[in-house]
């Protein structure tokens, strides 16, 4: 069947079963593989997009319920030229190891500062109860939220990952300028 | 190391722009046209003969390419009939373990049969037209039943014993004929499961034109993944290609070799397309490996004065019903450790691997030491509880001193180093532990009930000596200057979180004396990579980073040569200096790496002999384990009326040597005591008498949330190592070793006042009330 939705404030369209899931929809069809499965149950969260603004678990909502409306994917949420102020706390505070989870818990971090802007640990805690993490045992996780929610309070400036981690050529190396980067450097060892 | 501006510093890791921004790549995200989809039929009951396994109907499915039983596989096509189990034990017994099951299926969720379709959601649909007439077979999942008699998991055995290891030390007899008590317990080390969040994932392609096979995998050992395909497909090693890309999450559940991936590997090779297989969560908990699960038997005899004299044990392990990689060494690894961080000279036991109809058990973070830390740590308590003395002052009269390393052990294994005496007293100061004590006799009278428990562990990874290990332990890394001056590092260790494209950089930048930026850190793909062992027993940076070390010692050593003949200068006299090439007493002549690397590349102007190219490939074989140790403390209090926990404080100090990187140490630490605190509180994988698995979902499997688990304080202490040329040891699994008792002997110590001595993991509330109304009948202390 037809399903109209739009996704990253992009419109998408697909001809799908009724059966197929919106997170199905969103990895398999459309591409966006940011969002990950973790379990069968509505149990992990790290399927977790925000539908209209509000975070789901999009293993558990069918593509064509969608249908109509709005997604953002962790792909929407921001970008490696310009980064969420809560993807940037998550890399600054050490908020992930292997990843898996990370995508659906920075989601669901955002879902929760829209309604609570400046949560107590306690009170982050319990808001991302709905997301499951094996590798960071959450101490870094409530302090990633704690530090992206005070960057948002305070409209801190948002950084590209190239502001935080320069990929520089080599001190004292060839520039990789001009014509490309053999030249200068033979130029420099004939000089 | 001379300079050092990056190594120890806190600086971002470099792998997480990608993880960040959902740009990462695991194995579901990895598109290939022409992809089919695999669904596995499974086995519904623990033990049973196959009558007929009819897969007529699922090939009728107009979306099905091909479907295949174990029949298919192993007689008409003469596949290997047993998957790998590396030992090295004699008398072990290796019943056949089929990668589609031939016959008998002897746990659920055994794979019967596979059905391979255009896409995911049709495979499942034709999956269930698979008819399979089962035959049900009497069950056994209780090790300590199954290893007196029948019925037998494998019939053709005759007993359910995989191997008896009996072990001797001392006089053990004697101790006890002379002891002053002796203490006897049974500690049970629940079945839990390794629950990366990202399940199994595989997709395996053939190129028919360049006969190559490429399995993508997430694993935490890709080489000998690769080794273990062209041993069991019988094909040529060098036509595979086995790549881990972003891994999520592995824990020991994917150091493994597993029928799925031989299954979907040998079908690409049959349809000549890419064939992917996803495992849901409820397959993941039926048929990836588990952990622990071990039955541990303790008499402990001791002085009036708390010194322990002797140990009797018998460590009774659930294999489960095949070994898988490393299913029988693991039990083994809890006699090595038997001893702790305390001098016992006596010890008599006995190891007992028993098949079960459940699932394998195998390395699950820790892989047999926390098991032995959890009985010593607990036997400690119990010794001091019997005794009336503080725990702490037992541990303190056991404690190997400081002033003893290196240290062998009554079982075998040399610490090369210690201060566990030192760290025990930190930690001490810092929760002002007589403070605590003061405070909860205090609330003792009030009716309420704090708990101190601590945790003295020491713990052996690193692994390993080759010599020690079951199949190789050194590991290896390439370091290439490439012609404009960036640095290639390719490591043998395969993270998946760990941080090591990270440290791995930091350590580089300091030695090479290059912009941690220009440094590439590859790893996870054979056709990249030299072999490597992988990422498992805490071994990435103790053996991969040390092989980096190595690498970075060739590489300076050419630099140096090639510096000596440009300045016409002895090399002898040439030395690396704050990471630059430079005359010893001469601060006027300077060359970096990368213009040594560049001459190495122009190769006109290189002292004669000396080869041109700037690159260096090293392995690093372990001389020993290394030793990571600490103190966990942790504090609870349990509400007498409802039998809940509640964490009041935690405090680890921990000692792994050198840190390289103290957030991604902290970050292993927290991970680490989060899931050996969960065994403690919430895990258990639970199979009832039939076989059938009762926990086979994250809504019956109890992961913690964020809400479940405390903050935890963080502290360390620094005994350098000589086992590695960086001075680091593991700290991967040191947290999970020593959470577990620690909280088990703080609600032990809450509990203590109902005249509670024991209660087995994991400490769910109505454990808990029971045992404290069952003592006095109203929930109040004696």
């Amino acid at each position: 069947m037809q399903i109209d939705l739009t996704v990253n404030g992009k419109r998408a369209s697909l001809d799908a079963e009724p059966r197929l899931l919106l997170v199905h929809a969103l990895r398999d069809v459309i591409g966006l593989t940011g969002t990950h499965v973790g379990c069968d149950t509505s149990s992990c969260g790290a399927c977790t997009v925000l539908l209209d603004g509000v975070s789901v678990k999009s293993c558990t909502v069918f593509a064509v319920q969608a249908s109509g409306h709005e997604v953002t994917t962790i792909e929407g949420i921001g970008t490696a030229d310009e980064l969420h102020p809560m993807q940037e706390a998550f890399w600054s505070a050490h908020g992930l190891q292997c990843g898996y989870c990370t995508t659906g818990m920075i989601v669901s971090a955002v879902d929760l500062l829209k309604r609570n802007p400046d949560p107590t640990d306690e009170q982050i805690r319990a808001g991302l109860e709905g997301n499951l993490c094996r590798c960071t045992g959450y101490e870094n996780i409530v302090k990633s939220v704690r530090a992206g929610a005070k960057a948002m309070r305070e409209h801190a400036p948002l950084h590209s990952v190239r502001d935080l981690m320069p990929i520089h050529p080599p001190a004292e190396a060839p520039p990789p300028s001009g014509e490309g980067i053999i030249i200068p450097a033979l130029e420099k060892a004939l000089t | 190391m001379a300079f050092t501006t990056m190594v120890g510093a806190r600086i971002r890791r470099r792998e997480d722009p990608r993880l960040i921004t959902g740009r990462a790549t695991y194995v579901d995200d990895v598109k290939q046209v022409g992809t089919v989809y695999a669904a596995f039929v499974r086995s519904p009951y623990g033990h049973a003969k196959l009558l007929k396994v009819d897969i007529s109907a699922a090939k009728a499915h107009p979306a099905v390419l091909a479907a295949y039983t174990g029949d298919d596989l192993h007689h008409a096509q003469g596949l290997k009939t047993s998957l790998p189990v590396a030992h090295k034990m004699a008398d072990l017994k290796t019943p056949p373990h089929y990668m589609l099951a031939i016959d008998e299926v002897r746990v659920v969720g055994e794979a019967v049969a596979v059905v391979i379709a255009d896409t995911a959601y049709a495979a499942k649909d034709a999956a269930e037209l698979v008819e399979v007439e089962y035959e049900q077979l009497p069950v056994v999942v209780d090790p300590l039943k199954a290893m007196e008699g029948p019925p037998y998991v494998h019939s053709s055995l005759g007993t359910n014993v995989a191997f008896r290891m009996p072990f001797a030390a001392g006089d053990t007899e004697a101790a006890f004929a002379a002891a002053d008590e002796i203490i006897k317990q049974r500690i049970v080390n629940q079945r839990v499961a390794p629950v990366s969040i990202e399940p199994r994932s595989m997709v395996a392609n053939w190129d028919a034109g360049m006969q190559q096979l490429t399995l993508y995998s997430s694993t935490q050992i890709p080489h000998l993944l690769r080794t273990q395909l062209a041993v069991v497909l019988g094909m040529s090693e060098n036509h595979i290609r086995a790549i881990a890309p972003e891994v999520g999450g592995g824990f020991g559940g994917k150091l493994n070799v597993y029928a799925e991936e031989f299954v979907i590997s040998w079908i690409a090779t049959q349809l000549e397309r890419p064939v992917k297989y996803i495992e849901t969560r409820s397959e993941s908990f039926q048929a990836m490996i588990h952990g622990r699960d071990q039955i541990d038997d303790l008499e402990i005899a001791c002085k009036r004065d708390g010194t322990i004299t002797g140990l009797k044990l018998r460590i009774v392990g659930n294999l489960g019903a095949y070994h898988q990689l490393l299913t029988p060494v693991i039990p083994t690894l809890t006699l090595l450790m038997a001893p702790g961080c305390y001098r016992i000279a006596n010890i008599q036991a006995e190891v007992v691997g028993v098949f079960t109809n459940t699932m394998s058990t195998d390395a699950y973070r820790g892989a047999g030491r926390p098991e032995a830390t959890f009985f010593i740590e607990r036997a400690m308590d119990l010794v001091a509880q019997r005794l009336g003395l503080d725990p702490v002052e037992v541990r303190r009269k056991n404690f190997i001193p400081n002033t003893a390393f290196p240290h062998t052990t009554s079982t075998g294994l040399t610490y090369d180093s210690g201060d566990y005496e030192t760290t025990m007293d930190k930690a001490l100061n810092i929760v002002d532990y007589a403070g605590l004590r003061k405070r909860q006799a205090e609330l003792r009278k009030e009716g309420r009930y704090l708990g101190i428990g601590l945790s003295t562990y020491v713990e052996v990874c690193g692994m390993g000596p080759s010599a020690a290990m079951p199949a190789a332990g050194w590991d290896s890394a390439t370091i290439r200057v490439e012609p404009t001056g960036s640095i290639t590092v390719l490591t043998g260790v395969s993270p998946h979180g760990q941080g090591q494209e990270t440290t791995f950089a930091q350590i580089v930048a300091d030695e090479l004396g290059v912009p941690i930026d220009s440094i590439n850190v590859i790893h996870g793909d054979t056709d990249k990579v030299q072999y490597g062992v992988g990422t498992f027993g805490s071994r990435g940076t103790a053996v991969g980073g040390a092989a980096l070390k190595l690498a970075i010692e060739t590489i300076q050593a050419k630099a140096i040569k090639i510096a000596a003949h440009a300045w016409e200068a002895n090399p002898d006299d040439v030395e690396y200096r704050d990471g630059k090439i430079g005359v010893k007493g001469d601060p006027s002549r300077s060359m970096t790496t990368a213009e040594a690397g560049f001459m190495a590349f122009m190769g006109d102007n290189l002292p004669p002999g000396l080869e041109p190219g700037m690159d260096a490939t090293r392995r690093f074989e372990p001389p020993n384990f290394v030793f990571p140790f600490g103190t966990h403390v942790c504090v609870v209090e349990v509400d007498a009326q409802t039998g809940q926990v509640e964490f009041v404080k935690y405090l680890a100090v921990d000692d792994c040597g050198r840190l390289l990187n103290p957030m991604i140490v902290e970050g292993q630490v927290h991970g680490g005591i989060a899931q050996g605190l969960s065994q403690a509180m919430f895990e258990e994988v639970v199979y009832n008498d039939d076989g059938q698995l009762l926990t086979g979902t994250l809504m019956d499997y109890a992961i913690p949330h964020a809400e479940q688990v405390p903050h935890y304080d963080l502290d360390h202490t620094v005994t350098p190592t000589t086992v590695n040329p960086l001075g680091i040891k593991g700290i991967g699994e040191a947290g999970t070793i020593g959470s577990t008792p620690a909280v088990a002997n703080a609600v032990m110590d809450a509990l203590a006042p109902f005249g509670v001595v024991h209660i087995d993991m994991p400490l769910k509330p109505e454990k808990l009330w029971l045992a404290m109304h069952a003592k006095t009948g109203n929930g109040r202390a004696r």
